[in-house]
């Protein structure tokens, strides 16, 4: 049995997750759920990665056979707007919108 | 409920600092999505030595040694040889390169590597540049390309000369395992892995991974650039075990090379004549491939 330390890297300790790389966005995905159909391609792809899961129940389901299956959701805090999801999207779901200048 | 076709869990934070679409993070992503979390990864000077962040942060979940450029076969044979003198045989030990840290300056040192036997694995994410100092011509640019040192101009100077064959060189050294892989077919990509680490010796795996800061296209087209790569047979899919070759995703609908080079800037001056030089050059790589799998499967 190997044992690795839990903290993976004992110099460098602070997760690059205190980094909000939300900031560099100028073009913000955003997930039509009413086109969605859970193909989980998004998440595949997403260079961050910031597409995470989330309950079937979150979202609406464009039709009652996919309601069982789990949601996905844009972290905006690290999402740079690459627009990768959009384009691989089968459905065409994700919409890249401008960001407007003040936001988050 | 969920159906995935790679693995869930993520060994990479977001919060890096690639550019946004980077095709070298996504490489990352999936290389330890499939070795898992026994795994040391050495990583020379590269775009992924700074993609961590400044210190003190971390990006991985697993421990990352930095190492000089030429260096990483060097590197990864200590830290093998050091785990197995301390009875630690069973975790993978990676070098996750550039290319120009692999089909350059440290072609040596993985020769070296390699041709010693070590069970390692190196993974050279080829973003056909040296992209971190600036986009300068590597061994790996492909024919026809613009970089900052083949800048163009009145003559022409783009880089002429064909890309250098890194797995073609490490498999002329013997070694158990060799393979192509691009982030656009993730399952193929990770597949390989899997099965490279079920090997014992030197395991080469090349990853082509598009640069829209280098390559000049759209952040959101990378995915698509890597899949046309192979589309149009301009970076086939295959591996070879022990020597026998398989080439592992037959275009089904074989695309003009224009269709992948139309889509980047780093190519945007090319003639049609120059273009057809490209696809005669593609094609006859290809038919040598075809040749050499059914060679190496003759029994
Ligand atoms: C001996 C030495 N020469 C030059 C450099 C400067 N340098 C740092 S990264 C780099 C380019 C690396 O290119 P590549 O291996 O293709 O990785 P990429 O940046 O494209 O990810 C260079 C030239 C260095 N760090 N060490
Ligand atoms: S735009 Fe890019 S970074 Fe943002 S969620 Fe989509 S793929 Fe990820
Ligand atoms: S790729 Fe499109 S359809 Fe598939 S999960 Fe993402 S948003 Fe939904
Ligand atoms: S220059 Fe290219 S390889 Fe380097 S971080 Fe940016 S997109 Fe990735
Ligand atoms: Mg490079």
């Amino acid at each position: 049995m190997i044992i690795l330390p839990e903290e993976p890297t004992p110099i460098a300790k602070v997760p690059s997750t205190e980094n909000k790389t939300g900031g560099w966005r100028t073009f913000r995905p955003i997930i039509h759920y009413e086109k969605c159909i859970r193909c989980y391609i998004c998440w595949k792809f997403c260079p961050e990665p910031a597409i995470e899961f989330d309950s079937p129940d979150a979202f609406p389901a464009p039709k009652p056979a996919l309601a069982k299956f789990d949601t996905v959701k844009i972290n905006y805090d690290y999402c740079k707007g690459c627009g990768i999801c959009a384009n691989e999207c089968p459905v065409k779901a994700i919409e890249m919108v401008l960001e407007e200048m003040g936001g988050d | 409920m969920r159906k995935l076709t790679i693995p869930e869990e993520e060994y990479m934070l977001p919060g890096h600092t690639a550019c946004l679409g980077c095709g070298a993070a996504i490489a990352m992503r999936y290389v330890l999505k499939a070795l898992g979390k026994n795994t040391i990864i050495s990583i020379p000077a590269c775009c992924w030595a700074v993609i961590p962040g400044v210190y003190p942060r971390r990006t991985l979940k697993i421990p990352l040694l930095y190492t000089a450029f030429e260096v990483t076969g060097a590197a990864i044979s200590g830290i093998r040889e050091a785990l197995n003198a301390m009875g630690k045989e069973d975790v993978n030990v990676v070098g996750f390169a550039g290319d120009g840290g692999t089909a350059d300056i440290g072609i040596q040192a993985l020769s070296g590597a390699v041709e010693r036997g070590h069970n390692v694995f190196y993974i050279m994410y080829d973003n056909e540049a040296y992209m971190n100092t600036g986009i300068q011509r590597s061994g790996s640019t492909p024919m026809g390309a613009w970089t900052t040192t083949t800048p163009g101009g009145k003559k022409r100077m783009y880089k002429w000369e064909p890309k250098k064959d890194v797995a073609e060189i490490m498999v002329a050294h013997h070694i158990p395992y060799v393979a192509t892989a691009t982030i656009g077919y993730p399952e193929d990509l990770i597949a390989k892995i899997k099965r490279a680490k079920e090997i014992n010796g030197p395991k080469f795996i090349q990853i082509l991974s598009p640069c829209p800061t280098g390559w000049r296209h759209s952040p959101d087209k990378t995915v698509e650039i890597s899949r046309l790569a192979v589309q149009t047979n301009i970076f086939p899919l295959y591996e070879v075990v022990n020597g026998t070759y398989r080439i592992t995703v037959k275009p089904k609908n074989l695309k003009p090379i224009k269709e992948y080079l139309r889509l980047q800037g780093r190519f945007r001056h090319l003639t049609d004549e120059e273009i057809e030089m490209i696809q005669k050059h593609v094609d006859e790589r290809w038919k040598e491939l075809l040749k050499k799998e059914r060679c190496s499967n003759e029994k």
